[in-house]
């Protein structure tokens, strides 16, 4: 998919917040994904021509970092953190229950474009261990048997936007520390929800 | 035992309002930046932050001030706010961000009012998106405000503030590396030298790189004076830390003290003790990458210079307890196969020593150990941080490698039975 003229003006907007135009690359690459869930080989040709590089710099680039996906993603890109606080706390379970809630193997997705699994390291919200990120909105401490309701509810409801407070609120325990403020906003799909890439939205 | 609440005071008092920029302005907030800005005196805040002896809070503890000093003068510079957390078991700079966004942007407003810079970014890890926004949406408001943008509050002083999302890999916390992402490149470390970032940083001009809860600290220091900081906690470890106690304690969580109590004293009087009342088998001191410690450690102060005495290192600042019934296998292998995957590959011993470790400790695991696998475990170790010494003498670009070696000397120094306990005995036909 050829990128539209909006796309390309919303792209230009974002390289001229930097001194250089390749520090853009990592905003475009978000950009990319919020449009097809996956670093498409027409969005590398873009992003190349945009910034001024080869595709293969922007390959090397979008294959580095573990959140520019390869093969496109589900609606719900559910993470389950496997680093040493959570694997003491019983990600093993969570993992399991997941696996089988979803009937997929890690990184796996289903074939209405639904879930897409993984397991990840350090999600940084290790004091209510273990946690989960869906599209990078977060649930702290989620105890066994919560992990199915929530893919039940994602399901049903297939929200447009997930919202950590939301998410935490049905489906977490006790949480790294008190999150105080109230809050709305959340991702619009499988990618971290974030103004400036226009990836966030508010709850309905 | 109680915290001792400097950075985390406006977020507690006003918890539901902490991060609007009317709440921050209402309890002080933004009036460092307006001493500063009165005083015009650039090198005070230089002099201020030397007389505090605060020690960056990121891992490796180096003085913020010297740090500072060794910035090169010329005419581009800029400011990098480290905001990569991802050492398995650190959440503290989560909470600063979320909760006090504008303390982070008023430190980065003196610091660069204190060099001539005008342009600063604050990179945040992809994973952080809820803090990501919060940040953002500070950054508007301040922009709004005046306290950001062209000829701020009248000066003639600017600065633009620009938040970058990273995308998942850990390595970006280490500075060159971030840098390098910041640049649009692969997260790679650069050679030091030349590489300092205080000389050839970010499009190799000169750059400050600072952690978010060192830059958070600076507002309180020119307000109440680099001395006043000085005088809490010890005389190697002055000021506050924020402590991320995780594990098998019934009371996890981020808490504000002065360094100087003892781990036992941190984990019992804040943290409630272990969950179930167990016993401690062993606890991390300082984030994954640190050497940990066995339960009849537990009286170590809690300072940078004693836990470096001890061998490990307070490093980000996260506590993790293990309780008696842990597999220290299972949890030696979690830290292994973390920096396997976070490896950036650009050293052979770091890209294939951790990986292999990642395998053995695997096979262990399923019963399938060999009676060498201790010594290989220790032999792929010794090729990647030799003598297996710490702090650790390195054969990589960066200290990620002997990173993994840690939780392996760990596991044989102190657990080497049970490991053995694990490999089936050799069947004599």
């Amino acid at each position: 998919m050829s990128w539209k003229k909006t796309l390309i003006k919303e792209a230009k907007k974002l390289i001229d917040m930097y001194p250089e135009k390749r520090s853009a690359l990592g905003p475009l690459l978000y950009l990319a994904l919020r449009e097809e869930r996956y670093i498409s080989n027409d969005a590398i040709s873009e992003i190349s021509t945009l910034i001024g590089i080869t595709e293969a710099q922007v390959q090397s680039v979008a294959t580095f970092y573990s959140m520019y996906k390869q093969e496109p993603v589900g609606k719900y890109l559910i993470s389950v953190c496997k680093s040493v606080v959570c694997e003491i706390s019983g990600s093993s379970v969570v993992n399991k229950e997941l696996m089988e809630a979803t009937n997929l193997n890690y990184f796996g997705s289903d074939e209405d474009g639904l879930f897409t699994i993984e397991q990840v390291e350090c999600i940084g919200a290790c004091g209510g261990a273990p946690s989960i990120q869906v599209n990078y909105e977060t649930i702290e401490n989620i105890q066994e048997g919560k992990v199915s309701e929530l893919c039940n509810w994602l399901e049903t409801e297939q929200p447009n936007v997930i919202n950590s407070d939301e998410i935490q609120n049905k489906f977490g325990g006790r949480k790294s520390f008190d999150w105080g403020i109230q809050d709305n906003s959340g991702s619009t799909g499988p990618y971290p929800g974030f103004q400036s890439y226009k990836t966030a939205g508010e709850r309905s | 035992m109680r915290e001792n609440r400097l950075l985390t005071k406006h977020m507690y008092e006003n918890p539901l309002d902490s991060h609007t920029i009317k709440s921050y302005i209402n309890n002080g907030g933004y009036e460092a930046l307006r001493l500063v800005l009165k005083e015009l005196n650039p090198e005070k805040v230089l002099d201020e932050v030397k007389d505090s002896n605060i020690r960056g809070r990121g891992g490796a503890g180096f003085p913020t001030g010297t740090k500072w000093g060794f910035l090169a003068e010329e005419e581009t510079r800029y400011l990098v706010i480290n905001a990569d957390e991802s050492e398995p078991g650190t959440f503290k700079d989560r909470i600063l961000l979320e909760r006090d966004p504008h303390q982070i942007i008023e430190g980065m407003l003196v610091t660069s009012y204190a060099f001539n810079i005008s342009k600063a970014f604050i990179y945040i890890r992809g994973e952080y998106a809820k803090s990501a926004r919060r940040v953002q949406a500070a950054v508007q408001e301040a922009y709004q405000e005046g306290f950001l943008g062209e000829n701020i509050l009248g000066t003639g002083f600017s600065l633009e503030i620009v938040v970058h999302l990273g995308a998942g890999a850990y390595i970006c916390g280490e500075e060159t590396a971030l840098l390098n992402s910041l640049e649009g490149k692969r997260g790679e470390p650069r050679l030091k030298p030349p590489f300092f970032p205080a000389v050839m940083g970010l499009y190799n001009k000169p750059t400050l790189v600072n952690n978010v809860e060192t830059i958070s600290a600076i507002p309180w220091i020119l307000q109440n004076s680099g001395k006043a900081y000085s005088k809490l906690g010890t005389e190697g470890s002055t000021g506050t830390r924020i402590f991320s106690l995780s594990g098998h304690v019934n009371k996890p969580g981020n808490y504000e003290i002065e360094m100087g109590c003892t781990f036992r004293e941190f984990m019992e009087g804040l943290g409630g003790g272990v969950l179930e009342g167990k016993n401690v088998k062993a606890f991390i001191p300082g984030g994954a990458s640190a050497p940990w410690f066995t339960g009849d450690q537990l009286d170590i102060k809690m300072t940078i210079d004693d836990v470096a005495e001890a061998g490990s290192m307070l490093g980000s600042g996260a506590v993790i307890i293990m309780d008696e019934d842990t597999s220290m296998l299972r949890a030696a292998k979690s830290i292994v196969s973390f920096f396997a995957h976070e490896s950036c590959g650009q050293c052979t011993p770091c890209r294939e020593g951790t990986t292999w470790m990642e395998s053995i400790l695997e096979r262990i695991e399923s019963g399938r150990g060999r009676a060498s696998d201790i010594e290989l475990l220790l032999d792929i170790s010794d090729n990647i941080s030799p003598g297996l010494d710490w702090p650790p003498k390195m054969t990589t670009i960066c200290p990620l490698g002997p990173s993994a070696v840690s939780p392996i000397v760990s596991l044989m120094d102190h657990f080497r039975d049970e490991v053995e306990s694990l490999i089936p005995r050799k069947i004599s036909l």
